[in-house]
């Protein structure tokens, strides 16, 4: 059907007002940073984006939320298995809460983390006399970037785990699967495009993440210095062409990362699709 | 007031829904689309009532022009498949809302809008509803809602897409029955699309079969029926056996025996299909002359005052099929296996092209 | 990226209490619910319970003194003017995509909801870096902007900008897939009916996806008001003048008045205690919804 024969009406002014925000609020100012790269010649920009420090902030930063997402993957997983398919006591609270890092603002969950996992805090006096140090060390980066992260995987996998058809698994269990089986041949490769999804998007999440980290990271250069905090460095000094440059490299990489999730949500949902036919 | 179709064409990408359609509706006439799904019937419906637009042709009622005409002014009546009923609204608001919305000079009083929506609740029968809304209702009074939520606006012209689709077959029977009680009480001209002969065949005054896109025959009923104008209408409508057939000489030759076939009398020699209806199927145990073919009784199906059987020609795999009262049936004294002639009292020959 | 919809959560809500034929033994059912309670309790409680203890290690007035402190309550004020802007603005925006993507069909729609996302992906230092690259001194007004007297970096405008563009797809990303879910029926029976357009939006369409509203609404103001990586690159951190409340925390927390620090930031915690509380209210009213559809739908 194509727009001419839709009677429905506004379609012209909701697109155009559409258009005219998305351009004035995030087309145009994106734009804006890369035309302003365009100070650099290529050389002068591959400098800055190459830098010791700069690189060594990106291993940080792409390390330390790779790990997160990771241990996200595994335990969101988890959690999300035990929502859905098990019944305790507390469960709606704590399904609840599971999107607290959503709602929690960044510096909130910063300060807080510094507290728990400081040298005196609660975890913290635990850990350090066992000679694990978490807070100002990249172990903290990981921490604060898998609390931000946590409710992307559960989000993700907990509908798909859900409308699961429980009669493939009795079928699988008819045919003498056991329980194993039936998890990694059946219920397994059905979770997987949304468990990939919702790795992706803590991943993505956590590239970007700034308010969480800085408190508990130390910011070290060289050793604890997330990539976000370079651009607020070089801002800080008035290198604005600097700056720009780091975050230009970001942002193509957030292009990326946001192509790879939707390639990834079509792949999840046409596989959901199939299971619900 | 009368609606007339005048080459009316629409595509979709590279499907053509509709290739020139005309047609007129007559004032006061209920008429049916029917066909088989997904071949423009509803699209044609939509254009009619301007939700959608054509490409080609113009929709004239009583001899307006309406191809111009929005949607909001055209006066019409629609109910949809799924009813679209407006879920966060009482029926009573439902019924309501078509005068809710005029604008103040013509918007007619609470109280006028509160007796008028009662008078309709009251003509549908469902007037204990009021405070209900749509997800309490079951599926015929959903339907009968979204009735009389279109003839609040007192539509010049009421256009239902398979208004009975979503129901189940009792419930549907017994509506059917009562929208065709209601058109005779209000006469309002009225086109509804259907997929189901039975459905058609028992409620409308004219039929328009359509195939493809396109008006395979317009008529009664019972022309429609008797008189298929096409190889399609004929399997559309009823049951039929087919027969390959050639006409030679004016002469069509259907297995082993030769009939008069007016209509093809220039023809010389050419390949074509007949068809008969099973009732139109006489069964002896006789030959009778060069105008019936023998056959076997395959199977019997016993069910009421008739009896249907399913017949085979030696070396053929084709099941013929007739239908008999069980009087004649009892008289005939049949069994599986027995050997009987065939005569076909009524056939219809068309040739293939 | 919010993961989470309200249609996710009214397919899960709905669809529970089917099941138990497969299940796992006791005891491993035990344990993988002790794992997950400890992972989130080492991520989540315990964090969110420092928060409480740290704000009240030095007694209720301290606590309370923090608040009322003027640069606090200044700090407060305008993370509510800022949230105050962005969300209707945001909101106009997201009901004006989902008509235009869900109710009509146009070239490169699947583009348009791939950019409008694109603020999910982008980071928030990075947002706030391009609304200086264009108001800030060496950006392209700001010579404009200084000649007409016109302060937007390290003022309110930008602040209230770079809180629009975080907070940007929430309401669109909602309100999208509702309403591509629930077509246009009802809105061509409205129009055949003889209602106008803004009688079909008001009538017919914003009442059928209220809670969907409602729940960007929620996501959208919690995220405007504890924005903190946007927001520190354009305010300047004026205290008194162009601190948010995050902000606020960062200089308290920074100058080592951890029980200050952390007394604004219980009340941030709190509000995101009534944003998951409301929330969890809303997903459970649109469950109840969906509920009474998919009668009608099974009728």
């Amino acid at each position: 059907m194509s727009k001419k024969t839709n009677v429905l009406p506004g379609f012209n002014l909701s697109l155009g007002y559409t258009l005219l925000y998305l351009s004035l609020i995030v087309l145009i100012p994106l734009s804006a940073a890369f035309l302003k790269t365009t100070e650099f010649s290529f050389s002068e920009f591959w400098q800055v984006v190459t830098a010791p420090r700069v690189v060594a902030s990106y291993k940080l930063t792409f390390g330390a939320s790779l790990i997160g997402a990771f241990i996200n993957a595994i335990f969101g997983l988890l959690t999300a298995w035990v929502l859905v398919r098990y019944d305790f006591f507390g469960k709606k609270l704590i399904d609840a809460l599971v999107d607290l890092p959503f709602a929690l603002p960044t510096a909130v969950a910063g300060i807080a983390l510094t507290a728990v996992y400081a040298k005196n805090g609660w975890i913290g006096s635990f850990l350090e006399p066992n000679g694990i140090h978490v807070a100002f060390t990249p172990v903290g980066v990981v921490i604060a970037l898998t609390f931000i992260g946590l409710p992307f995987v559960v989000r993700t996998v907990q509908p798909v785990l859900e409308d699961l058809e429980s009669e493939t698994e009795e079928a699988a269990a008819s045919l003498g699967a056991n329980r194993w089986q039936t998890f990694y041949k059946i219920i397994f490769p059905a979770l997987l495009p949304a468990l990939m999804t919702g790795f992706a998007l803590a991943f993505a999440r956590a590239i970007g993440e700034y308010g969480s980290v800085i408190f508990i990271a130390g910011n070290m250069p060289m050793v604890s210095e997330i990539t976000p905090l370079i651009i607020i460095t070089k801002l800080e000094q008035y290198d604005y062409t600097g700056a720009t440059a780091v975050a230009v490299v970001m942002l193509v990489i957030s292009f990326l990362l946001l192509l790879a999730i939707n390639g990834l949500q079509w792949w999840s949902n046409r596989r959901n699709a199939e299971a619900i036919e | 007031m009368s609606i007339e179709i005048n080459n009316i064409s629409k595509q979709f990408g590279k499907f053509q829904a509709l290739q020139n359609i005309n047609f007129n509706v007559p004032s006061g006439e209920l008429v049916a689309l029917l066909g088989p799904s997904g071949y423009g019937k509803t699209t044609l419906l939509r254009i009619i009532a301007g939700l959608e637009s054509a490409d080609d042709g113009r929709i004239a009622f009583h001899g307006d022009d309406t191809t111009d005409k929005n949607v909001r002014e055209r006066q019409v009546g629609f109910v949809f498949q799924h009813y679209a009923l407006f879920r966060h609204m009482t029926v009573f608001e439902n019924v309501a809302f078509g005068l809710r919305v005029r604008p103040k000079a013509t918007r007619p009083s609470d109280a006028e809008i509160r007796r008028r929506v009662h008078e309709l609740l009251g003509l549908v029968q469902l007037d204990w509803l009021a405070d209900h809304y749509p997800p309490q209702l079951s599926g015929g009074q959903r339907q009968r809602i979204a009735l009389a939520r279109a003839l609040a606006v007192e539509p010049k012209v009421l256009l239902l897409d398979e208004p009975f689709g979503a129901l189940d077959a009792k419930v549907r029977k017994d509506l059917r029955r009562w929208l065709r009680r209601l058109h005779d009480e209000l006469h309002i001209t009225s086109v509804f699309v259907t997929h189901d002969q039975e459905e058609a065949l028992e409620v409308a005054d004219t039929i328009v079969v359509m195939n493809h896109g396109k008006v395979e025959q317009i008529g009664s009923p019972q022309q429609v029926y008797d008189q298929p104008a096409s190889p399609f209408v004929y399997q559309f409508l009823g049951n039929v056996n087919e027969f390959e057939s050639r006409v030679k000489q004016g002469r069509a030759h259907i297995e082993d025996i030769h009939l008069d076939s007016a209509e093809h009398h220039a023809v010389e020699d050419a390949d074509a299909l007949a068809y008969v209806r099973p009732h139109d199927i006489e069964v002896l145990k006789e030959p009778n002359g060069s105008s019936s073919f023998s056959a076997k009784v395959n199977y019997i199906h016993s069910l009421g005052p008739w009896v249907r059987l399913e017949l085979q020609r030696q070396d053929d795999t084709r099941i013929i099929e007739a239908e008999l009262t069980r009087e004649r049936f009892l008289q005939l004294d049949l069994a599986e296996g027995t050997q009987v002639f065939l005569r076909p009292k009524q056939v219809r020959v068309f040739l293939k092209n | 990226m919010t993961a989470t919809t309200v249609s996710q959560h009214v397919r899960y809500q709905t669809k529970v209490a089917h099941r138990r034929a497969t299940s796992e033994p006791a005891w491993v059912r035990w344990t993988f619910i002790a794992i997950a309670l400890a992972f989130l309790t080492l991520f989540l409680f315990v964090p969110l319970a420092a928060v409480f203890t740290e704000a009240l290690r030095k007694g209720w007035h301290t606590y309370l003194s923090a608040l009322v402190d003027p640069d606090a309550l200044s700090a407060i004020w305008l993370t509510l003017i800022a949230a105050a802007i962005a969300l209707p603005l945001n909101l106009i925006f997201g009901v004006a995509a989902a008509w235009a993507i869900a109710k009509f069909e146009f070239r490169g729609k699947s583009v348009l909801i791939t950019l409008i996302d694109l603020p999910f992906a982008v980071s928030p230092v990075v947002a706030g870096l391009i609304y200086v690259l264009i108001f800030g001194l060496q950006g392209w007004f700001g010579a404009w902007l200084i000649d007409n007297d016109l302060k937007v970096i390290f003022a309110i405008p930008s602040i209230v900008l770079a809180t629009v563009f975080v907070t940007f797809p929430f309401i669109a990303r909602e309100l999208i897939p509702l309403m591509q879910a629930q077509g246009k029926d009802e809105e061509e029976a409205a129009l055949v009916l003889g209602a106008s357009g803004w009688q079909i939006l008001w009538r017919v369409t914003l009442p059928n996806i209220k809670w969907g509203l409602l729940y960007g609404m929620i996501l959208t103001n919690a995220r405007a008001m504890g924005e903190f990586g946007a927001v520190s690159v354009v305010s300047g951190h004026i205290r008194g003048l162009t601190n948010t409340m995050p902000l606020h925390v960062e200089i308290l927390y920074n100058e080592y008045q951890y029980a200050a620090a952390f007394a604004v930031a219980s009340l941030l915690a709190l509000l995101a205690l009534v944003t998951l509380a409301l929330k969890t209210f809303v997903e459970w009213q649109s469950a109840k919804h969906a509920a009474d559809a998919e009668r009608e739908s099974n009728e």
